[in-house]
Order: structure tokens, then sequence, then C-alpha cells
């Protein structure tokens, strides 16, 4: 896979996501202010803070879908905004999708591939084995891959969802709030899959409101509320004192 | 019953014929993209704003020129879009609101010039369709805009789907979702054009919205919903301008009742949807509990 970030997971190489001095506006109302967060490929950061911290708005704007008011973002040295190469994958939480859309949990993943295809290129076994892997490791190959997505339930839909982002074989993963409407057999699973991506040297980013299982998942945590809180490996920055700054802190001030 | 056979085997009704099979082709192809899109409620107005500026067009230069009423029409189209995302942004009024305010607004105004540059039966024509009235040059443009659509939407149907299943993925994938949405109100733009000939300003969204939606009540398969779209907006429009000879009906109101029409058959018929589905399954329960209780 050749890309203008010039860059695989496979080539051993360190990849650093650098964000500096990042802050972000809806309206006038600063939502993310001098956000500093640096890390590299092979890691497993989840973002953590109250409703409204800003955990959705820093991914979106690490994958470049929002406008950022002040401050850069670079990826292997390169601004993010350049990297529409499938170099990330990103799972929002899926308020836009029409749920009626006619099509399969496997061509909901398929459409994963749009990086290595483009508009042109045809679906190949390779293209075949990425998605037939990702449904097996989400568990949605089988009969629920011939499934509509209409008829699927809140947790299959999300770990579709999941299989999409992972057949997309990216360098970044940015999840918004993964493990939403997961049982805890499924939860299980994506924490096994969230070490194996990193273990294969992806960087996974991801926000995560669960506090108890946060530091058997994750390696690093940014305890955010509309600015940095805390940053660190979880062993450091995860205590009570950095949460209660977290959650405690009024957002209107 | 004579009569009718006479009529239909006329130049121009044979013209009229082609061309309610291109048009009806053209927007059913469309209505797919209108439903997965769920913008049917922003493309009636859309299409009522239209109106005014082909007959703005028409009064600046004089002449009813298919270019002249595309770019009006077009200009039209994106101020009334624009002004109404500019209305409600920061304010207490929502876009559908500011939407109905602004496309009211340009009808009335369009009704109003109107006046000025058509007789009582072309003013009728503008508004309800003149589909026996084409000419060969018409035929031609109803023509290309068919090819351009399915060629274009054939070529890029991956970025198309990808764009209108969730943009924002898209986005960071790569897809110009941008372009791409560019691209969908341009073919929307058109198919609304051909169809403004066919059954005119008031009922051309009729025509890009209930095939796709008929198509959809007996498919789960995307690539159906397109061609299946195209396939029963040219029979649908075919047979309505048929039908309309032996009815005495207005050819424009008689495309969109048979239409609708088939809507409601699909409706009832449908597999995952309809009444008699919704009757086996009773009697499917009433029989099992029948049994059970013996």
């Amino acid at each position: 896979m050749t890309n203008s970030c010039g860059h695989s997971h496979q080539d051993g190489q360190t990849h650093n996501l650098r964000v500096d001095h990042l802050s972000v506006s809806y309206r006038r109302e600063l939502v993310l202010e001098d956000i500093a967060l640096h890390t590299k490929c092979g890691r497993c950061l989840a973002l953590v803070g109250p409703n409204g911290a800003g955990k959705s708005t820093l991914l979106k704007a690490i994958s470049g879908l929002v406008k950022r008011r002040s401050g850069t973002i670079t990826w292997g040295g390169k601004d993010s905004l350049k990297c529409r190469d499938g170099e990330f994958a990103y799972l929002p939480q899926h308020d836009e999708v029409n749920w009626n859309f006619p099509i399969t949990v496997r061509g909901v993943v398929e459409m994963g591939r749009y990086p290595q295809l483009g508009a042109f290129k045809k679906f190949g076994a390779e293209d075949h084995a990425a998605v037939q892997h990702a449904l097996e490791l989400m568990e949605m190959d089988g009969h629920l891959a011939r499934r509509q997505i209409s008829e699927l339930s809140g947790g299959q839909k999300q770990r579709a969802f999941i299989a999409r982002a992972v057949a997309q074989q990216a360098h970044v993963m940015l999840l918004d709030e993964p493990f939403t409407g997961l049982d805890r057999e499924h939860s299980a699973n994506l924490s096994r899959l969230l070490r194996s991506l990193a273990a294969e040297n992806r960087l996974v980013i991801a926000s995560h409101h669960d506090l108890a299982t946060l530091t058997e998942i994750f390696d690093d945590a940014l305890i955010l509320n509309r600015e940095v809180i805390a940053s660190g490996t979880c062993a450091d920055v995860v205590n009570e004192e950095n949460l209660n700054r977290a959650f405690t802190r009024n957002v209107n001030e | 019953m004579n009569d009718t056979l006479d009529i239909i085997t006329m130049p121009f009704f044979r013209r009229a014929l082609v061309a309610a099979a291109l048009i009806g082709f053209t927007n059913g192809f469309v209505s797919g993209f209108v439903l997965l899109r769920r913008s049917a409620l922003s493309l009636g107005a859309l299409a009522h704003t239209m109106l005014p500026g082909i007959v703005l067009v028409v009064l600046i230069t004089g002449a009813l020129t298919q270019a002249g009423a595309f770019f009006g029409a077009l200009l039209a189209a994106l101020m009334v879009g624009l002004g109404s995302i500019m209305v409600s942004r920061g304010n207490k009024i929502p876009q559908g609101t500011a939407l109905a305010i602004f496309y009211t607004t340009a009808f009335a105004l369009g009704v109003v010039m109107l006046d000025y540059v058509a007789t009582g039966e072309d003013l009728e024509g503008w508004l309800f369709g003149s589909i026996l009235s084409v000419g060969d040059a018409d035929l031609k443009v109803f023509f290309g805009i068919a090819a351009i659509t399915l060629l274009g939407s054939s070529l890029f149907m991956r970025p198309l789907l990808l764009t209108l299943f969730e943009p924002s993925v898209a986005v960071v994938q790569g897809v110009p979702v941008k372009a791409v949405n560019y691209f969908l109100f341009t073919l929307m733009i058109m198919a609304l054009m051909a169809s403004f000939q066919a059954v005119g300003a008031v009922l051309s969204i009729g025509l890009l919205v209930v095939p796709g939606a008929i198509v959809a009540m007996y498919t789960n398969n995307t690539q159906w919903l397109f061609w299946g779209g195209g396939l029963v907006g040219a029979i649908g429009a075919v047979a309505a301008v048929i039908l309309s000879v032996p009815l005495n009906v207005p050819t424009g109101p008689a495309i969109v009742i048979v239409l609708g029409g088939l809507f409601m058959l699909a409706y009832l018929t449908s597999p995952s949807q309809g009444l008699i589905k919704h009757f086996r399954k009773r009697r499917n329960t009433e029989k099992i509990s029948h049994t059970t209780q013996n």
C-alpha cells in the first residue's frame, strides 16, 4: 500500500501524532482550548471526560472534519488534513446514517475498502479477504453478514461499523465511543481487538467513558474538559484527583 | 378506440412518447438518490424555485432556450438554497421554515412574472407541463440528460453511495464529498429541468420521488433502486401519456396520478411492508394459536 503520507504500519518505523495549541469553536463558543496531545503508533489512547468535554470534537479535529480555530495537527510530520488517503479510519457516533439504506452488513464493511479501490478499481481477492477477516473479528460473518442494516440491533450495528473501520486497514484508528451498545462478551472481544491493533503498530485513539475498564484496555489517557486536565500513561494520570477535576469542573466558566 | 390509435401514431404523439420514456427514466433513476439522501422535501421546494429563475431568463433574453432555462433554474435554486441556510444560521428560524418562506415567495414572483411572458395556455404548460408539444431539439436534450445521468452515476457509483451513506466517514476515507454533492445536485436539477417539460413546475417533484419509493418496496439492492426506478419511471410515464388520450385528461397530471397509483399498489403488495403481508402474518399466527389450542 502506498500513499502520500508515505508509510504503512508495517515498515517498522515510528510515526508521531502531534496536536499542538489546538483550539476549536462552534458558533463562537470555545469547545477545545489549547489542546496538546503527543502520541505515536503502537499506542492505545483513551480520551476521557464528561459529556460535552470535547472528546468527539477532538476526534473530528484530528480527522479534519471540523475547522481549527488555531493550532496544528500533524501525523508523521504532515498536516493531518493531507492524510485523506486511508491513513485514518474514523468511527463516528452514527447520527447521520440513513438506517433505511438498502445495504447488507457485508456491503457496509466493503465500503471500508474505498481508500484502496478509489472510484474505479475492481474489488479484488485482497479486498474480499480484508472484509471477511474484519467480519470474523467482529463475529459478524455467516448469516449476520447478509442481513440488512435496518434489521440489526444497536450493538450489531456498532459491530458492523467497527468492522468497516477494521477492513480499511488504516494506520490510525479514531473511534468515537466504540463500546456503545455492546454487551459484555462483545466488549471483551473489542478490547482484545484494540490491543491487537496497537500490537500491529497501529495507533488507536478512542473516546471512552467506562472508567472501570479504562486501564485494562488503554496504555495512555488524555483527560480533558475543554482543556487538557492530564495527559500521560494510564498508570500516571488516571487517579481520583484528575478525574474529579475533569468531572466536576463547571463547563460554563 | 380508433381515435386513440389514430392519435398515438401521429408524429407529435410519438415524440411525446419518446420524451416520456426518456424523462421518466432519468427521473426514476435519480429518484433512488433522492430517496437515499432523504431530500424529497427540499427538492420539492427547489422545483418551485426554478420557475421564477427560468421566467426571468426568458424575460431578459426574450427567448426560451434549454441552456438559458438551465442556468436560470440553477441560479434561482442556489439563491434560495443558500439564502435559507444563511437566514437559519444562528437565528431562531429553522432551515425548513426559511426554505418554505423563500420558495413560496420565489414561486409567487414567478407566477406574477409569467403574466409578462406567457398567454393563458402557455401558463398552464409552465405550471403543469406540455409534453405533447416537444420538438425534435427537445428530444435531443432529454436524451443528453438521460445519457449524462446514466454514465455519470454509473461511473461514480462508489463515491456516490459512500457520500450518501455516511459523509463524515467518506471524507476521512478520501472521497471528494463536496464534489460528489455538487454532482448530485446537478443531476437532480437536470432531472427536474426535464420533468418541467413533462409535468410542469408544480408536479415535477412527483416524477423525481415516486419511482424510487415504488422500487424500494420490493428490493433491498441499491443498484436495483436506480435501474428499477428508471424502468418504473419510464413505463409509468409512457403508459400515462397513452392512457391520457382515451380518458381525455391532461398528460402532466396523468403521469403523476399513474405513478401515485403504482405506489399504492406497491405498498399494498410489498413483501416487506404491505397490507397483504400484514394479513398473511395475522392468519399464520391465528393458525398457530388454533393448532396449539387443539
